[in-house]
Formats: structure tokens, C-alpha cells, sequence
């Protein structure tokens, strides 16, 4: 990182929301936050998105919102993931979910293979600004927008953002995690779709 | 070759809950008729292979969504598709117009023509042709069979322009 933007710690990030969600939330993380994520231990509520299409996270979380519009549904992306998918900002609130939130952790690089700068990171841009995902949500329309790099602020605030009327976009600056590694997957990817289904949905074939 | 209310008649009729899709100009006149179809929604995404990760959310869901895209839009689709159909395993059925099939007025030597069927071939997906009005049932058949099966499946519709 080549900037001097005050970051969280992203276990201690994800340990906050890991202590404030409702037991009937449903997590959705994807890549450095699904590691993390299953290292605090995930429910049978949890989603962690491993096998993954890089990218695709908050497009899956948009589909269980639609398809669970009682419950809350939380999905944790990373910075390069968002840039893989941004019309995903734009599909979410033409939908307009009431009931997702959408976390982007920003460190500003690809955290597990080695670090290199994303290209909206202040250092792999010519300007030397960071891309402003604060500004994209915002004009993208999502209806509650947050923003923390502070870990003591998050902490304070969690429960009001979970509580916000979505779609909730919060974006998080967090440290890296040097030599940090992919998330492995946590069983059979098939199995763990069915069951989560079937957990959702009772009865649905 | 089919009107919209005669697609939303036959998705309904399938039990699909919700279609996303992107528009072109066969599928794109459909829509209307989904968004007022009771019992069907109509998400509209902004690139195709969003399409694919937003009916695994759906069908994790509980719901029985559908992909309705063009076929340029599967070649885009690609490490999407190949991470819900194949690490997940989500039976999704699609229906995936097959641009230039029954005339290249518009586009003379569309290469749609050279690689969809391949491309299908390749992901592994079962799909039907469908290039006259007389197999409109055909897809719900096939959509059946692969549901049956739990399997993901396509429906291959002829169209006649870009």
C-alpha cells in the first residue's frame, strides 16, 4: 500500500460482524473475508464462496436476497473481486433489495497472489488516487452508504448498519495480511449447495 | 418466432419464479410479458455472466429462477457458468437465443454460428435446438427432463437478426 489511509485490522473487521449478526442472517464472503470468515467458524447460514468465480459474490447474495426477502442478507467482497463485477453496484439497486448489505473490505491489492497493487489502488494509478467505491455506490443508488476505517468506529456503528434500510453498501479500509493465502474450500462445493437450500428453504425440492 | 406472451406462458407454466436476463432484439420484446406475468419476475443484470451468479443466489434461495441471454452473452458467461454448473453443480436451465440462425441479413458471416454450439458442447450443457414455432413445448420438455435429472440444461433458440 502506498497510501496512508488509517485501516482495520480485516480479522478484527470480520470478528465484529461475526459478533453482531442475527443468527438468522445470512453471510455470504468471498476470497481473503472467506478465510478469515471461516476461521471465526461458520453456520449453516454462511456462505463462504469457495470454489468461487472471482467476482461474483454480491451477484449471489443479490439472488438469496430476492429469493429470501425476510432475511437479512450480508455479503463481504474484496476490493479486486468488486472491480471484477462493478455492474454488479448497478444490478443490485435496480432490484433494490431492502434487505442486503454489501461490504467491500478495501486493502487496495490482490491479497493471495502476492500482494500486486489492484488497478484501483492509488499505487497502479497514474493519478495516484484511490478509486472512489464510496462514489460509485452512491451514483450506483444503493440507499444507505457507509464508510469505516476505524476498527472501534465499525464496532460502534455495526449494529446500525445492519439494521439500515438496504441496499446497504460499507466500505471498510483494512490492512492486509502479509503471506496470507487463498481460502480452502471446507467440504464437497455440491453438498454444501444442497444443504444450504434446504436450510433456507424447508421443503423446497 | 415466439411472442412474449407465449414465453411468459411457457415459463409459467415451468414453474420459473424468476427470469434474469439481458435483452437483445428477439428476447428483448419478451420482457414485457414477463414483467406482468403473475408469478414471475424479471432481473435484469447488467452483464451475463452476472446472470449466472444471480440465479445460483436464487435458486440457493429456494426460488426456480431461469437465464435468458443471447449467445454472445454465453461466451461471456464463460468462468461464471463454469463455477455454478460445475462446482456447484446448480441445475440452472437457460434459454439462449442463437443470433444469425435464420438469416445473416444483419450480420453476414456472424461467427455466433461457428462457435455457440460448440461452446455449449464444451461447458457441457444439454441443450435442445429450437429453430420453428412447433417446438415451443419442446422447451419445457427438455426443462423437465433436466430437472428431473438435476442437471443444468439449454434451450437454443433460432433468431434472425442482431
Amino acid at each position: 500500500m502506498s497510501d496512508d489511509r488509517s485501516r482495520m485490522p480485516l480479522r478484527e473487521a470480520m470478528a465484529a460482524l461475526h459478533r453482531a449478526r442475527r443468527a438468522d442472517d445470512m453471510i455470504v464472503t468471498s476470497m481473503g473475508a472467506a478465510r478469515e470468515w471461516m476461521a471465526l467458524g461458520a453456520g449453516p447460514l454462511d456462505l463462504p464462496l469457495v470454489p468461487s468465480s472471482m467476482g461474483t459474490a454480491p451477484s449471489i447474495g443479490l439472488g438469496i436476497a430476492l429469493a429470501q426477502p425476510r432475511r437479512r442478507v450480508i455479503v463481504v467482497n474484496g476490493d479486486g473481486a468488486m472491480l471484477m463485477n462493478l455492474g454488479a453496484l448497478v444490478t443490485i439497486t435496480a432490484a433494490a433489495p431492502a434487505n442486503l448489505t454489501l461490504i467491500l473490505e478495501d486493502n487496495g491489492i490482490y491479497e493471495v497472489t502476492g500482494a500486486q497493487p489492484t488497478p484501483g489502488s492509488a499505487a497502479a494509478r497514474a493519478d495516484g488516487t484511490n478509486v472512489d467505491f464510496l462514489g460509485m455506490a452512491r451514483a450506483s443508488g444503493f440507499t444507505s452508504v457507509f464508510h469505516f476505517a476505524e476498527l472501534a468506529e465499525w464496532e460502534r456503528a455495526i449494529d446500525e448498519v445492519l439494521a439500515a434500510t438496504g441496499p446497504t453498501f460499507v466500505l471498510l479500509d483494512v490492512s492486509s495480511v502479509p503471506g496470507s493465502k487463498g481460502p480452502r474450500s471446507p467440504g464437497p462445493a455440491a453438498a454444501r449447495a444442497l444443504a444450504l437450500r434446504r436450510t433456507l428453504s424447508p421443503g423446497v425440492v | 418466432m415466439f411472442t412474449g406472451s407465449q414465453i411468459a406462458d411457457l415459463f409459467t407454466s415451468m414453474g420459473i419464479t424468476h427470469v434474469v436476463s439481458i435483452a437483445d432484439s428477439t428476447l428483448g420484446p419478451w420482457h414485457p410479458a414477463i414483467e406482468q406475468a403473475p408469478g414471475l419476475r424479471l432481473v435484469r443484470v447488467c452483464r451475463e455472466g452476472e446472470a449466472w451468479a444471480v440465479a445460483a443466489g436464487l435458486y440457493l434461495g429456494g426460488a426456480t429462477p431461469l437465464v435468458l441471454i443471447q449467445c454472445t452473452g454465453l461466451f461471456e458467461s464463460g468462468d461464471a457458468l463454469r463455477n455454478v454448473l460445475h462446482d456447484w453443480k446448480l441445475p440452472i436451465f437457460a434459454v439462449i437465443g442463437y443470433r444469425s440462425y435464420l438469416n445473416q441479413d444483419t450480420l453476414p458471416g456472424d461467427t455466433c454460428l461457428v462457435f455457440t454450439e460448440p461452446v455449449l458442447d464444451a461447458w457441457r450443457i444439454d441443450y435442445r435446438l429450437i429453430t420453428t414455432p412447433t417446438q415451443l413445448d419442446e422447451i419445457r420438455q427438455h426443462y423437465v427432463a433436466c430437472r428431473e435429472a438435476g442437471r443444468a440444461g439449454a434451450a437454443l433458440v433460432a433468431e434472425g437478426k442482431a
